[in-house]
């Protein structure tokens, strides 16, 4: 049996009336590379977040590396067990960190909490920590806001790195930095897989980038998978409406908005009308194929 | 000569003096024509949103500005605080980054699209039966119903089309698009985008349109100035800029934007983007140059042209990136 290092099972949330999450399955291989794409509103944030706890889901079961974390956490000890497994870096370099504590603490926080270090393993820890992402002695002491964008989300990655998780989600880091800047922040994050062997669950809308980053992709629309397999195979033969929406949509020479504009709007009609009679006399029946890591397409 | 629609000659600005003071613009030109679609691109502390802003006279508090910057042979400068506000009414709009910090959230659609027309002595009810259609042609479903809305009942997209009829309810001669799609999803920033383009061919502006993003400027539009730390550095047509780059730091954005048809994955440009008060002596960004020499960092770079191209690179005739 195959281990997985995240698996997601038929998970679902709604909020009042609204189902943000629909029957979401997906696995992502130890060391593997998986990207959700969709809009905003397709749940892929929320998806997201009650991987780490944030939310918790109405239904469905998470387990990483093997181990169930679909209902919530009880007492201390369980809590950090799951920090240690599976940690995540936020959009916003600039909101998501504590104004007031320099790098260095911010990077030692993490160690502290999970590992019995002595204070001198957990500076040779730290620095090691910072070295990785290619910040040195002058960073550690500065406080946030004397960093970039780019230095800010290393440390947020390097302080993602610090509990050694078997899964790092990465919610749009990068889309908030300047186009020479991502470049470098996606090489560090290969780098770094390639290195430790850890398995980057990216959230993002960015087709182009899951181009170059993700070796498996999952297009997310109004809450459901309705296309999923290998990134390459996927965006070379985009088999669902949407995902050739999204394609369409990336911006490059030769675009044509106004046809994408009006694709959109048949798309979003086309399912209106096919989910309206069956969505509202069973709103559990689902498609059975909607198995992630190989090829699917839903309706 | 007919004159220009904005012609912008060697903008200086600079933060008034105190502890912030620093230059962020040095020796801008750049112009646009009418019906012309042109793009101004740049990473942040590029100086592109200040280039952009400062056509409707809106500098930073306290600052100065040296040049000269003519919509229509007006020079903005110089113009006096009416005539500056008749031409923010009538002849420049602007179409900014995030409609919700835009929009007052607690007067209504109708208010806000309004707003210039009554200002301008339009009767109420002239101006509203006007706002009713620049929201239908910008795609607002029941736009009478719409008037009487507040921007918290929409989304960002349809929001953002809302400051777009806005924008062109004093139908003016030029639009200024301040990043008018980065907070938006790709698919919504196509219709924004589409919208924007078709009324802009249609009632013939010019538009100035500001990103950090590369491929929109060269999808929608026909010429291109690449700014870094507070210069241009490059202006080009979208379609030679993207064939034969001539500044080495716009061949690394390209380089650095994931591309969907491309298998060559992004390459970083080493370093961060400076803003002018960091920039050393000499061409500001030689110390994140793989083709620098020596000479580099001691003149600055003077902007000169090369097969229809203007750049501003020391070395500009000997490299050519492909």
């Amino acid at each position: 049996m195959t281990e997985y290092a995240l698996e997601v099972e038929n998970l679902r949330k709604s909020f009042g009336g609204h189902v943000a999450v629909d029957d979401v399955s997906f696995s992502l291989k130890p060391g593997g590379s998986l990207a959700i794409v969709g809009e905003s509103g397709s749940g892929k944030t929320t998806t997201a977040r009650m991987l780490v706890g944030l939310e918790r889901p109405d239904s469905g079961r998470i387990r990483v590396v093997g181990r169930d974390r679909s209902n919530a956490a009880r007492g201390k000890a369980t809590r950090l067990a799951r920090a240690r497994e599976l940690q995540m870096v936020f959009q916003d370099p600039y909101l998501s960190l504590d104004p007031r504590v320099s790098v260095a603490q911010c990077v030692e926080e993490p160690l502290r909490l999970h590992f019995g270090m002595s204070p001198r393993e957990r500076r040779a820890r730290r620095d090691e920590l910072l070295e990785r992402v290619g910040l040195g002695e002058r960073e550690a002491d500065a406080l946030p806001r004397r960093l970039s964008g780019g230095q800010r989300q290393r440390v947020a990655i390097a302080r993602a790195l610090a509990t050694e998780p078997k899964v790092l989600i990465l919610d749009e880091a990068t889309a908030a930095l300047d186009v020479s800047i991502q470049a470098q922040i996606l090489d560090l994050l290969a780098e770094i897989r390639r290195d430790t062997g850890v398995g980057y669950l990216f959230v993002t809308h960015n087709l182009a980038l899951v181009r170059h980053i993700a070796d498996d992709i999952l297009v997310l629309y109004q809450g459901r998978v309705v296309e999923s397999g290998p990134t390459r195979d996927v965006l070379a033969a985009p088999e669902h409406p949407y995902t050739r929406l999204l394609l369409h949509s990336v911006p490059r020479p030769g675009w044509d908005p106004a046809q994408i504009a009006a694709d959109r709007r048949a798309l979003a009609t086309a399912l209106r009308e096919a989910r309206a009679p069956s969505a509202a006399a069973e709103p559990a029946r689902h498609d059975p194929d909607a198995a992630p890591t190989r090829r699917s397409v839903t309706p | 000569m007919t004159t220009r629609l904005l012609e912008i000659e060697n903008l200086n600005v600079r933060l008034a003096a105190g502890r912030a003071a620093r230059p962020i613009l040095d020796g801008v030109s750049l112009h646009v024509e009418r019906g012309e679609a042109v793009g101004l691109v740049g990473e942040s502390g590029s100086g592109k949103s200040v280039t952009c802003r400062s056509v409707l006279g809106l500098l930073p508090e306290g600052s100065q500005a040296a040049g000269s910057l003519r919509v229509d042979g007006e020079d903005i400068l110089t113009m006096s605080s009416n005539r500056l506000r008749e031409l923010r009414r009538r002849d420049v709009s602007m179409i900014f980054q995030d409609p919700r910090a835009s929009i007052n959230p607690i007067r209504r659609i109708g208010d806000f699209v309004t707003e210039g027309m009554r200002a301008g002595g339009v009767p109420q009810k002239d101006a509203l039966k006007r706002a009713e259609e620049l929201l239908e042609s910008v795609g607002i479903r029941e736009p009478r119903a719409a008037l009487r809305s507040y921007p918290h009942e929409f989304s960002g997209g349809m929001l953002q089309r809302v400051m777009i009829a806005g924008a062109l309810a004093g139908g003016p001669r030029l639009l200024l698009a301040d990043e008018p799609t980065t907070a938006l999803d790709v698919t919504t920033q196509a219709e924004v985008i589409s919208i924007i383009t078709r009324l802009q061919a249609e009632r013939d502006m010019g538009m100035l349109f500001v990103t950090h993003d590369l491929e929109l400027a060269a999808a929608i539009c026909d010429r291109i100035y690449v700014m870094y730390a507070g210069r241009i550095v490059e202006a080009q047509s979208a379609e030679r800029l993207f064939r034969r780059p001539r500044h080495p730091y716009t061949s690394g954005l390209l380089a650095a934007t994931p591309r969907l048809e491309s298998d060559q994955p992004p390459h970083g440009v080493p370093g961060r983007p400076v803003s002018l008060a960091e920039a050393p002596d000499g061409c500001a960004f030689a110390a994140r140059c793989a083709h620098a020499r020596p000479g580099c960092t001691e003149d600055e770079p003077v902007q000169r042209e090369i097969d229809g191209a203007q750049v501003a690179c020391l070395r500009a005739e000997e490299l050519i990136h492909d």
